[in-house]
């Protein structure tokens, strides 16, 4: 009994082996012939072009278990003619190509699947980290076009690459490592890419709240509650979104003091008499000559992403709050010292009137006394010179 | 005016008279010391959209470097402002001195500055003679109560800008953004002024060319004091006083040492007024 037990048992096991072999030579192979000559690394088609494929690397693949003709749908018998039809990957990803079409990507030609996924022999799955879509491997890929090296120039394409690996996402990504860091596709999208000027593209002004705001949620909620988004809604598209100050690829962290130079001339770029009468004082005139970016800049005392009118009581700019706002910089600011106007304009009579007269009392006493002692000074030269020529008239001793 | 050339005492080995104590030589060193420091690192606040503002700015270490010498300078010469004024008391109040607040050695303006400015004018322009001055002329007087009125004002609107919360106590809030503006307007009076008037006035004019020394060595030949300070010098011989007046000829090491600090005060005053200039205009 036990040898039987033993027999049927070794039996199976057997069945079992041959048949998991029976289909791996079946399925996961391709038909060894094709590699039998494409294995070959000289392998080149009459064109002097490569037709090698690595049969090791194709194995480990995504599409590995597929046999060859499963793309290559062409090629029905061997020796098969030497100009063979592009394969159509579109044929099984049907979703990825509906995505393609409109979009900026959408010319099969001048854009092949393989331009981002890689050697179509050797693509692997997104979350592989040898894949060229791997989250962290993205930015580079799309930098091959959207880079620095002639590509952009040629095309006329943003030369973004070297902006964003330089940003703050770019930093998280290429330096941190994290897959969470925003990557060309997380703003983007992949394969249905559009222009920017597309009312549907993630990147257009209207949705960029929105698609900066699917990681930043928090700074979205705030920013929903603020002018700029009123405005915005209201279909003015002047009014700045994330990208108006933050920029799109260069973004930088906002305590950096780049950013914190940078930035002022944003919000003045729309608000220029605010920005001029802010050059005038004090806290512009501190940063202007660097390593000192401490000085208030306007979203130290407006708020950043939830700014409201100044009549608005949760406005740290509203008269109410002043003292808490001027006070987390100037500690001991007291009534009277947040009458301060931080956007006096010493030339407007009616705005700021003590310190237009001010000015100009300085002005008249600052032309007058340099008026007089120039006439003076300048007549006195040429007097005592004369005398000196004229009347031998000594320098008293000198 | 060639009686004024002094031929009496051509023969005569040269004499000196005395004109400034040690102690005023030294503080008219520190004040020039901090007054260029100050300008140096206040200016290119003032000019700041400027190249060399920018450069000298990096060179120095940004603006906090700039900020901390400014205010360092700041102090050094509100200590030397508060010991003048001490020392205008102790002289002139505590000690009752003749001469301080009044008299011909007196800074304070009087009747004869007034008639000695026309004098003077119609002078240039070929219309009387020249008048005679006493220890102080007018434009000296000038030169020295723009300086004291220029301390109290850039000093305290420095101030207020340094401690603006605690000045906030008792200054109105528009104040806080006058002080500014008080501060860059009088500074740049301040600089244009001392650096081509003062400069001229004291330096450079024929009569003095190219430095006048006697701020740095104290002494003046009598031959240049008589014709400098013709009515000091009349008066000082009437009272039997130029004997006492005398002091020793200057060393030639401290001529040389005097004249180089001079013109290093000089050149870095002028090219502080060439910088300031150029921004004035080119923006």
């Amino acid at each position: 009994m036990r040898t039987a037990r033993n027999f049927l048992a070794c039996s199976i096991a057997l069945a079992l082996a041959a048949l998991v072999l029976l289909t791996a030579s079946c399925v996961a192979k391709p038909p060894p012939d094709c590699l039998a000559c494409h294995d070959d690394k000289t392998a080149q088609d009459s064109a002097g072009k490569s037709i090698n494929v690595d049969g090791k690397l194709f194995h480990s693949s995504i599409h590995g278990s597929m046999g060859c003709s499963n793309c290559h749908a062409d090629i029905k018998a061997f020796p098969h003619p030497d100009k063979i039809k592009p394969v159509d990957c579109k044929s099984c990803h049907a979703d990825e190509a509906a995505g393609l079409v409109g979009s900026v990507h959408s010319n099969e030609a001048e854009h092949p699947c393989t331009s981002c996924h890689g050697d179509a022999h050797q693509i692997v799955p997104k979350t592989d980290p040898r894949s060229a879509v791997y989250p962290l491997n993205v930015p580079k890929t799309c930098g091959k076009c959207h880079g620095d090296n002639g590509m952009a120039e040629k095309h006329g394409l943003a030369k973004v690459f070297p902006k964003y690996i330089d940003s703050i996402h770019g930093y998280a990504l290429d330096k941190e490592g994290l897959l969470v860091a925003a990557n060309c596709q997380s703003c983007h999208g992949s394969h249905h890419i559009l222009s920017r000027k597309d009312p549907l593209s993630p990147t257009n002004k209207i949705n960029i709240p929105k698609t900066c705001g699917s990681c930043h949620a928090g700074i979205d909620a705030e920013y929903a509650l603020g002018i700029h988004s009123k405005a915005l809604a209201k279909g003015n598209t002047n009014a700045p979104v994330c990208t108006d100050c933050h920029t799109a690829h260069e973004i930088l962290h906002p305590t950096d003091s780049e950013f914190r130079m940078q930035s002022t001339p944003i919000c003045g770029s729309c608000h220029k008499e605010m920005l001029s009468t802010y050059h005038d004082t004090f806290h512009s005139q501190l940063g202007a000559l660097g390593g000192y970016v401490e000085t208030a800049r306007c979203w130290d005392c407006h708020g950043a992403h939830d700014i409201r009118p100044t009549a608005d009581p949760l406005s740290p700019v509203n008269p109410a709050n002043l003292i808490a706002t001027c006070g987390k910089c100037h500690s001991g600011a007291n009534a009277s010292f947040v009458k301060y106007q931080p956007h006096a304009n010493a030339y407007n009579r009616t705005l700021s009137p003590g310190l237009y007269f001010v000015r100009l009392f300085m002005n008249i006493l600052l032309i007058s006394v340099l008026s007089f002692f120039m006439l003076h000074t300048i007549l006195w030269l040429v007097r005592a010179r004369y005398n000196q020529i004229k009347h031998k008239d000594q320098n008293g001793g000198k | 005016m060639s009686d004024l050339a002094g031929t009496t005492t051509a023969n005569q080995a040269q004499r000196f008279i005395r004109r400034f104590t040690p102690a005023q030589r030294y503080m008219h060193a520190v004040l020039f010391t901090s007054f260029l420091g100050l300008a140096a690192t206040g200016l290119p606040l003032r000019f700041r959209e400027s190249m060399w503002a920018r450069a000298l700015s990096r060179l120095v270490g940004g603006f906090g470097a700039i900020l901390f010498m400014h205010k360092f300078f700041a102090i050094i010469l509100s200590i030397a402002f508060l010991i003048h004024v001490k020392e205008i008391i102790q002289r002139g109040i505590i000690n009752r001195e003749k001469g301080i607040f009044w008299g011909p050695t007196s800074m304070v303006a009087n009747w004869k500055d007034v008639k000695d400015v026309i004098a003077h004018m119609r002078w240039f322009i070929g219309l009387g003679p020249k008048p005679e001055f006493e220890r102080y002329a007018y434009w000296e007087k000038f030169d020295y109560w723009a300086v004291f009125w220029g301390m109290v004002v850039i000093g305290f609107s420095g101030y207020a800008m340094w401690f603006a919360p605690f000045f906030a106590h008792f200054l109105p809030g528009w104040a806080l953004n006058a002080v500014l503006v008080i501060h860059s307007e009088e500074a740049l009076l301040a600089i244009l002024f001392i650096f081509s008037i003062h400069f001229v006035n004291t330096h450079i004019r024929p009569d003095s060319f190219p430095m006048d020394m006697v701020i740095f060595t104290g002494v003046e030949s009598e031959e240049e004091f008589k014709h400098k300070r013709t009515l000091e010098y009349k008066r000082m011989q009437a009272a039997g006083k130029l004997e006492a007046r005398l002091g020793e000829a200057p060393g030639s090491y401290q001529v040389r040492f005097s004249k180089i600090v001079g013109f290093i005060a000089i050149f870095i005053g002028l090219t502080l007024l060439v910088l300031t200039l150029t921004s004035y205009f080119g923006s």
